[in-house]
């Protein structure tokens, strides 16, 4: 298949990143694709970090073949690039081996990540190979034009290759993985439509809770997109598509501690974040603040949600209010 | 260059291509806050105060870290800016103890006037780190850790000098920047971490009871000398100029404050100069070379702590104000029949280290301390204005007879490269140079390294000026393994020399450096008397008291030893 060909048909299948951020691949591809340098780099990154989302391993376990041939893919695809598979500690141990035999001789090589949640994010990737300070870069230059040892550099997330391989085999139906969990029968990973509604994906997995919509308490709420970071929704917000990392984390309301959840959160995010910048660093501190305290200033949450999202350095500060946010303004 | 047009809260202006957005603001009077921000550093993006909205780009940008587009335009005060920009102030005055009372920043204090500005409650949030201790580097740097905000600018910057005394270390969850425990690494207390904490968090350790109360006593004879670059800064502190000449509006402010003999360290400098220009000459007959420059104390330490087998090569030379400093307590005490023991001379210094040379035993005088207390230029300034005296109103008045008339070469002590000219011109003197080369270019600028080729004696003598500690480990480095690379070195720790010097008024910039070093070389430039040992107080003392080689000794030379860590955290 013809490079150019290749960018066509991600572009016709508007595929985006499955990393959580949804950026479309065939911009990325081409970015790297078009820039001038005698060296480029590709990376599959197998970091998965965030609690409740486990759809990586799930298609490592079971479709290597699938995502070494997406990887196979960018490397044909972009001239005098090497690639790099970043690996979560326990996702190297489980599947290195297998992985290894069936890269045999493409320059692909596997690298065991070092640090926490934020060492997934793709600037944090090339700096973690590197050697270097787990913290994000500032953008620009994105990843794409400067990225590992200052190369131009395709970082997709394990998902986003595996989808690569089907689209180039013809097979892509628009699908995404779901990981499905909490309070649920049936807990594990799905595939199903991307545009499929939360409510649609929970009746198809036989996972939607018995509840009375006539009720005035509500009996569940849902998490969406990832277990720390993801939003909150209602019982009566189903009917829209998953988003993020399209985790879908079921909490009975009657079982679930509102107060240990947000504890759990929060204890998350103040032991991962890098404390660079200013909002996320002393925000979450706040947050964590009042969370022990079991106290909620709901005008000084809002201020720093606001800021958070608006301002932080990345993605992390900009992603971690949003569930206190939802549970202030919904549950509590 | 590409130049062209952008609009900031509406109003068009010119910008070059690879401006960022701050630079250009503040070139064009809108006041974005940053507080990470400093033009001698990398764009760190930390604070994230400086945020501005772009038409058509989601969300909002650090403008220190946004280039300029054509036909960029940028909001920089909207109400969503001004909301986060609100709360992040509050967040960061959360990690800042607000002590104002005492502090020597309550003049002028980046948070105080932004949350003015911003309408900021500066204790909506409970201060975070009230309790943190305040860790003294010396006799020289105190850090206040429940001031710190974390914005990681004096790390860089001690970094830069290739100390590495400060790092971050993770706290109960919370990463936070502490001077590191690290044997290897000591403070060379040059102060560029002052001169780049935006907050005060880090400062001088100043004494002002100790300079103010002697004043009071009728038995104690204060005299004040003041250092060559302070000339060309203090102004800046009442709202003059960058690098406006105040050298007798500092004598006059001085003697506002009561004291009574004002001298000027410069003719210290002219001391100095003709003593290590007969080292330098000694040295160059002997062959015992490398020679390397003893007056800036940071450079000093950094030998002593780092690089011990050039020990040495440092000339033996006393700094200037130590010089001055002895010759007040022994010639001018022996002539005004004061018992020096009741004298206590206090320096004004751009640098914070000038405050742990003073405290070097081997810098004593019959026993005694040729200085007692060092104030630093913000220090002094600090004193003036709480005792409400305006220096720029002041009445000029030149420093005191005998010690205060110097030679040019003294005053250009202040700017890197000063020293290396001064001892040339005298050392081409000394050995006889027919019409002995005066102005030496090739020694002068901001530039981190110039090298300097002087014939002196009949050989050929290769000088290199260094300032920045990073540039001048690098130096030492290739020394080690080509020892015949450089004949002397210059080397001052502070960028620019002692104008850039970590006692000197906040802020400090590569602009505002050469600003200050410049307006010293036209005070010399103006100057008759231009070299050191053609000063006639210099031939005076030569002939009347520096007799002898004993008392030359006493006064004029010191002693270096190999140093292990000396900060306790």
């Amino acid at each position: 298949m013809k490079k150019e060909e290749i960018i066509e048909k991600l572009k016709k299948s508007e595929l985006t990143g499955r990393g959580g951020a949804a950026f479309p691949t065939c911009l990325k591809w081409q970015l790297v694709k078009n820039a001038k340098a005698d060296k480029k780099y590709i990376i599959c990154n197998g970091s998965e970090g965030e609690p409740g989302v486990f759809k990586d391993r799930f298609i490592l376990k079971h479709f290597p073949e699938e995502v070494i041939n997406g990887i196979r893919v960018a490397l044909g695809t972009i001239d005098k690039s090497e690639a790099i598979i970043y690996l979560r500690h326990d996702y190297y141990k489980k599947f290195g081996k297998k992985l290894k035999k069936l890269i045999g001789v493409s320059p692909i090589t596997l690298f065991k990540k070092t640090g926490g949640y934020l060492a997934g994010e793709e600037s944090v990737v090339c700096q973690s190979i590197e050697g270097g300070t787990l913290e994000p870069r500032i953008k620009p230059p994105f990843t794409s034009e400067v990225g590992l040892h200052g190369k131009p550099t395709l970082v997709n997330n394990v998902e986003t290759f595996y989808y690569v391989s089907k689209i180039q085999k013809g097979e892509y139906e628009k699908t995404r993985f779901y990981s499905i969990s909490g309070d649920v029968k049936n807990k594990g990973v799905y595939e199903y439509p991307v545009d499929w509604t939360i409510l649609r994906i929970l009746m198809e997995s036989k996972n939607l809770p018995d509840f009375d919509p006539t009720a005035d308490e509500i009996d569940f709420f849902v998490q969406i997109g990832g277990g720390s970071c993801g939003n909150i929704l209602l019982p009566n917000e189903l009917d829209t598509p998953a988003t993020g990392q399209a985790a879908i984390i079921i909490y009975n309301t009657k079982k679930t501690d509102l107060w240990k959840l947000m504890q759990s959160w929060v204890d998350f995010f103040y032991k991962e974040n890098c404390d660079k910048c200013v909002p996320c660093r002393e925000g979450i501190y706040r947050i964590k603040e009042m969370v022990d305290k079991k106290s909620i200033d709901k005008e000084k949450l809002a201020n720093i949600h606001m800021s958070m999202q608006k301002s932080s350095f990345c993605g992390l500060g900009k992603m971690a209010t949003c569930p206190f946010k939802d549970v202030s303004d919904k549950l509590l | 260059m590409k130049y062209f047009k952008i609009k900031i809260n509406g109003k068009e202006v010119k910008v070059k291509q690879g401006q960022t957005v701050l630079e250009v603001a503040r070139e064009n009077g809108i006041n974005i806050p940053a507080l990470c921000y400093h033009p001698d550093l990398k764009i760190k993006a930390n604070c994230r105060l400086c945020i501005v909205e772009i038409k058509g780009k989601k969300g909002v940008h650090t403008s220190c870290s946004t280039h300029v587009e054509p036909d960029m335009e940028i909001i920089t005060d909207s109400d969503v800016i001004k909301g986060i920009r609100k709360t992040n102030l509050e967040l960061i005055a959360s990690e800042h103890k607000e002590e104002c009372g005492d502090c020597i920043k309550q003049f002028d204090c980046t948070i105080l006037k932004l949350s003015k500005e911003c309408d900021v409650e500066l204790n909506r949030f409970e201060d975070r780190k009230k309790n943190k201790k305040s860790l003294k580097f010396g006799p020289s740097v105190e850090f206040d850790a429940s001031k710190c905000i974390d914005c990681r600018n004096c790390i860089e910057v001690c970094n830069k000098q290739s100390v590495g005394f400060f790092e971050l270390q993770e706290k109960n969850g919370m990463k936070e920047v502490v001077p590191t425990k690290d044997k290897d690494h000591d403070c060379i207390y040059c102060g560029q971490c002052i001169l780049h904490c935006p907050v005060g968090a880090i400062e001088a350790m100043g004494e002002f009871k100790e300079v103010e109360e002697p004043l009071q006593q009728k038995d104690k004879t204060v005299v004040f000398q003041f250092a060559p670059s302070i000339r060309t800064s203090i102004g800046e502190e009442f709202g003059m100029d960058y690098g406006e000449v105040v050298t007798d509006h500092i004598v006059g402010a001085i003697k506002a404050l009561g004291v009574k003999h004002v001298f000027d360290t410069s003719v210290g400098a002219d001391f100095t100069t003709y003593e290590e220009a007969k080292e330098y000459v000694e040295n160059l007959e002997s062959g015992c070379l490398p020679c390397i420059s003893s007056c800036c104390p940071s450079w000093v330490k950094f030998i002593e702590f780092n690089y011990p087998e050039f020990i040495p090569h440092i000339a033996t030379t006393r700094s200037p104000q130590i010089i001055l400093g002895g010759l007040i307590k022994t010639y001018w005490a022996e002539k005004m029949k004061i018992d020096p023991k009741n004298i206590v001379v206090v320096s004004v210094m751009p640098c914070t280290a000038k405050k742990y040379e003073i405290r070097r035993k081997e810098n004593k005088v019959r026993g005694m301390n040729p200085v007692d207390q060092v104030l630093t230029t913000r220090e002094l300034a600090f004193l003036l204005k709480h005792h409400k005296i305006d220096l720029k109103k002041i009445k000029p008045v030149s420093a005191d007879n005998p010690l205060g008339v110097s030679s040019g070469a003294g005053v250009i002590y202040g700017a890197s490269g000063g020293v290396a000219e001064s001892v040339l011109r005298t050392a081409c003197s000394l050995a006889g140079n027919k019409n002995p080369k005066i102005d030496f270019e090739e020694v002068r600028g901001m530039e981190e390294i110039k090298v300097a080729k002087v014939n002196i004696c009949g050989k050929s003598v290769k000088m290199a000026v260094i300032n920045g500690i990073g540039a001048a480990r690098r130096v030492l480095e290739e020394m080690k393994k080509d020892p015949c690379k450089y004949d002397g070195l210059e080397v001052m720790a502070c960028p620019g020399g002692c104008v850039g010097g970590g006692g000197q008024p906040i802020p400090t910039t590569a602009e505002i450096r050469k600003k200050r070093a410049e307006s010293l070389y036209s005070i010399d430039k103006k100057k008759k008397l231009r070299t050191a040992h053609e000063n006639p107080i210099v031939k005076e003392i030569y002939e009347k008291y520096l007799t002898d080689e004993k008392k030359i000794k006493e006064v004029c030379h010191t002693s270096y030893r190999k140093k292990k860590r000396e900060v306790k955290i």
